[in-house]
């Protein structure tokens, strides 16, 4: 004798405490068990990508700061190099290494967020999340000496960055550059040999490393499939060609390695810091011929830089007018979700959170 | 009446001094209050003294321990926790039951109103019906059930039925969720919970918590240091809290089984969920850590409350630290884990209580000894047994070594 | 350090093994016939010297008289990106071209997106709805006459 039974069928989200802002999963399970899954997003649809269409190429910048807003510097990093190649400005040094410095501060400060929500998955009271948002403030203080913003940061310029960095800064740099190593191992000592952590998971959320590249996975989540792919290295933009880092790669492909690569990461993060502070020079860091509206001449352009979460980039047009004809985005997170349907089925409810939590994406940037 | 209640200390202080009574077992009188002939009025105003100054002493403490915990967790998590209302934050928890009370009292139209209403005031009960056994210091105690171990286990086991009525009664699937996860976790700790005090009923010989109290000339945690992991872990898991808050895992189901709860039977029920953690705190040390009995410069009563803050800060240290198991893990723990070490515990109890039957406080120190080994033993062979990464025994499944990123060096060709 | 094919070059690649299926070619895009579209993604992915195993960014453009889908493409083994474009709906008609799903499981949420905000149906997706917006929104706000 067989128990019939029917498949139940729940809404994870909008309004769920681990869907990281407002994605929603048609989730039907079989008693613990996911059987099938349906993304369903758009609840925080600005309609980024048309608003851009009607506003200058420098005003664009403080909307890309609104698409990822964990991670604003490498969205205007990723934009402003955008224009750089449609408009064929070249930057001037000092310019790009303070957005090297911030982009890669950004970066940390992105991991931190993800690392720190996915123990919340996990179930860990907030802890690990209030020890990473005790070193993001830190990082979100150094931005707010760059230029004033501390989330929305609007810092980068075609050209450069709109403003020297005030000297106080670089001795906190120096300070945060020196500390931020032993809380990375405090965080490794709290989690990453922790017995409930590896079980919960090891082995969980496995993907095949050809089918991430085959549906545009990107960052963290490929090279945690063995896959050595870092646009840092591969295609380097700005100055990654004169500095020296290694990419973590991991083969395992699971939700753990996902979690480790972000860790390592980091640290290698902050070597890339380190050396742009040995490197950076007094100069100018922006190019004060660039005009505030800029006209590029009729064309497009893609750069894609690697972000935090994955491959980000921005496509734009121009029609020689002074706002873009046509822009973007290369979002990572939305693209990071292709297969979330394939990675979640079978998977039990706390593990299909858990693996949904090392995608690490960012709502503002999936629905822009 | 089998037991003599004037025994209890505490009873006998209020019952004497309002009966005219001169059976000669309240001793010299000074006054009564009540003329001779209503002793079972007199019987009757104790009982309902007694169990209002212990209802209210549990409430209260659950707002101190609300308190508390808020604030150990702060420091816990590198920030000041609640710190505005009184001193050093301590009417934080008065402000919240306050807002509590006055909330909007929501039932949802699906749910089944008769159920859903109880499920509350029946997950209150088993909480408040244990505070009754516990021997708070010597002579404090309202009841010296001589089934006491026995009516707590039998007693905590009803909040399993508050869980249910809360899951199906709300009609809402993360409710029910939470609740068919509560209640196969709740029943599956049930009996290594039950057997892990086996060893410590051996050694005391008898059900009665009072009597294991005086039984322990050596704290039974020394005596029997397997039953108190097992009974430890067990407890934790009794009573929802992390690793084991499967049934409320507030990232994947909201709140669990009292997802729809608002109002004060929301309160009732964060209110019981705290009660038990303290109440189980009681527990473990009545039977583990010797209740009151400790020096003399302090009564006993004050003992037992310090003994019980190591055991509370302990639970909240666990909560701060630790992630959340899955439930299947959580369920393999009791039945391929926590099981067999009671079993082994009781083997090894029911050998030594019968070389040493009526054991001296040398022989107490002597089982001591053999049980440690044989905990760290069994321990060591259970973990090795559940394999590594299959359900965790912290610390002691023998695992590899996590892995690590590799460098990637040099680039190396993609798998494109 | 990752080159960007040229678009001659990259259109005499094509032309190897899809004779007739481009139809021009810009600085650094081929202009691909939609109709042969899925025979030369196919080459494109499965192809040794080609290899574009990642679909990077799949893009359309709205410019008045036609709709341009954008593809920029990824070659992982031999660090190469490639720009394709398809033409379609000429005279602002029925705007279609074949999905590319079979091929770059990466197109899926791509082109859904696509045909949300700007109305490029992509024949052969199994899930051709709309992505951020609502059903029964009316009119895709990324085409230039879409009013407010």
């Amino acid at each position: 004798m067989t128990l019939q039974s029917e498949p139940v069928i729940v809404n994870v989200g909008p309004q769920h405490p681990s869907t990281h802002g407002v994605l929603r999963m048609r989730v039907a399970f079989d008693g613990e068990t996911v059987t099938d899954a349906e993304m369903i997003i758009g609840y925080l649809h600005r309609g980024s990508e048309k608003l851009a269409e009607e506003r200058t190429f420098t005003q664009v910048i403080t909307l890309t700061d609104r698409m990822d807003y964990v991670a604003a510097m490498t969205n205007n990093q990723a934009y402003v190099l955008s224009v750089e190649k449609l408009a064929g400005i070249e930057p001037m040094p000092r310019g790009v290494y303070l957005r090297m410095i911030s982009a890669e501060l950004q970066r940390i400060a992105s991991h931190l967020m993800a690392v720190g929500f996915l123990l919340q998955d996990l179930g860990a009271l907030a802890t690990p999340l209030m020890y990473m948002f005790r070193e993001r403030e830190d990082i979100l203080d150094l931005f707010e000496l760059m230029c004033g913003a501390r989330i929305t940061v609007s810092y980068h310029r075609p050209s450069g960055v709109f403003q020297d960095v005030p000297d106080e800064f670089w001795g906190r740099l120096r300070q945060f550059l020196d500390g931020m190593p032993a809380h990375i191992d405090e965080y490794e000592r709290l989690i990453s040999g922790n017995e409930i952590v590896l079980s919960r998971m090891r082995g969980v959320g496995v993907l095949d490393p050809d089918v991430m590249v085959n549906a545009s996975i990107t960052g963290p989540m490929l090279r945690a499939g063995g896959v050595d792919w870092d646009l840092r290295h591969r295609a380097p933009y700005e100055f990654y060609d004169r500095v020296s880092f290694d990419r973590p790669i991991m083969d395992e492909s699971d939700n753990y390695a996902r979690y480790l690569v972000r860790v390592y990461e980091m640290r290698e993060a902050l070597k890339i810091v380190e050396q742009c502070v040995e490197q950076i020079e007094p100069g100018p860091v922006r190019d004060p011929d660039v005009p505030f509206v800029l006209r590029p001449p009729v064309g497009e352009s893609y750069v894609g830089i690697e972000g935090p979460k994955g491959e980000l980039g921005f496509y734009l047009v121009s029609d020689g007018g002074i706002s873009p004809y046509r822009c973007k985005v290369r979002p990572p997170s939305l693209l990071n979700l292709t297969l979330l349907r394939e990675m979640v089925i079978g998977l039990p409810m706390a593990d299909m959170i858990v693996t949904f939590g090392t995608v690490d994406v960012n709502m503002g940037e999936v629905d822009r | 009446m089998a037991l003599d209640f004037l025994d209890n200390a505490f009873f006998r202080n209020i019952y004497c001094n309002l009966s005219a009574s001169d059976d000669g077992r309240c001793g010299e009188r000074v006054f009564s209050v009540l003329p001779g002939g209503f002793e079972w009025l007199a019987f009757l105003i104790t009982g309902i003294v007694i169990a209002l100054i212990l209802v209210n002493g549990l409430l209260g403490s659950v707002i101190v321990f609300i308190w508390a915990e808020r604030r150990l967790l702060g420091r816990f998590q590198s920030r000041l926790g609640p710190n505005r209302w009184g001193p050093f934050g301590t009417l934080t928890p008065v402000a919240d039951a306050i807002k509590t009370m006055f909330k909007e009292d929501i039932v949802p139209d699906a749910a089944d109103r008769w159920v859903f209403n109880a499920a509350p005031v029946v997950m209150m009960v088993p909480s408040l019906m244990v505070l009754a056994v516990i021997p708070w210091g010597s002579g404090t105690f309202l009841a010296d059930l001589n089934i006491g171990v026995l009516f707590i286990i039998a007693i905590t086991s009803l909040s399993t039925f508050a869980i249910v009525m809360a899951g199906w009664g709300s009609q809402n699937r993360y409710a029910m969720f939470g609740a068919m996860r509560a209640v196969a976790l709740l029943i599956s700790y049930e009996i290594p919970m039950a057997l892990s005090l086996l060893g410590v009923l051996m050694i005391a010989g008898s059900l009665s918590l009072v009597s294991i109290v005086s039984a322990q000339d050596l704290p039974f945690i020394l005596v029997q240091p397997l039953g108190f992991l097992v009974f430890f872990i067990a407890t934790t898991a009794e009573i929802n809290r992390t690793p084991f808050d499967v049934a409320e895992a507030e990232s994947e189901l909201g709140a669990g089984y009292h997802t729809d709860y608002s109002g004060m039977k929301f309160g009732l029920f964060l209110n019981a969920e705290f009660a038990a953690t303290i109440l189980s705190a009681a527990v473990i040390v009545a039977v583990f850590l010797g209740g009151g009995r400790a020096w003399d410069f302090l009564p006993s009563q004050i003992w037992f409350l310090l003994k019980m803050l190591p055991v509370l800060i302990f639970m909240v240290w666990m909560r701060a630290s630790w992630p959340r198991l899955r439930i299947d893990q959580v369920l393999s723990l009791a039945w391929k884990g926590l099981i067999i070490l009671a079993f082994i515990n009781i083997v090894g109890s029911a050998i030594l209580t019968f070389i040493w039957p009526d054991p001296s406080t040398t022989e107490l120190w002597k089982m001591a000894g053999i049980n440690l080994i044989v905990m760290i033993a069994s321990v060591y062979a259970v973990g090795g047994l559940l394999g590594p990464g299959s359900a965790p025994v912290a610390g002691f499944a023998r695992g590899e070594a996590p892995p690590t990123p590799r460098p990637a060096g040099e680039p190396a060709g993609g798998s494109g | 350090m990752s080159v960007l094919y040229r678009g001659e070059e990259l259109q005499a690649e094509i032309e190897k093994f899809a004779p007739g299926a481009t139809t021009g070619h810009s600085e650094d895009a081929v202009h691909v016939d939609a109709g042969q579209w899925l025979d030369v993604a196919q080459g494109l992915k499965e192809r040794e010297e080609l290899g574009f195993a990642a679909l990077t960014l799949l893009t359309t453009v709205d410019y008045i008289d036609h709709f341009e889908v954008v593809y920029h493409l990824r070659s992982l083994s031999h660090n190469r990106t490639g720009v394709i474009k398809l033409r379609c709906g000429e005279g602002r008609g029925d705007a279609a071209v074949p999905s590319v799903i079979s091929v770059w499981r990466g197109a899926d949420l791509q082109e859904r997106e696509a045909y949300d905000l700007m109305g490029v149906r992509f024949e052969g997706h199994p899930n051709m709805k709309r992505l951020m917006l609502w059903e029964g929104f009316e009119g895709h706000p990324l085409r230039k006459d879409y009013l407010r």
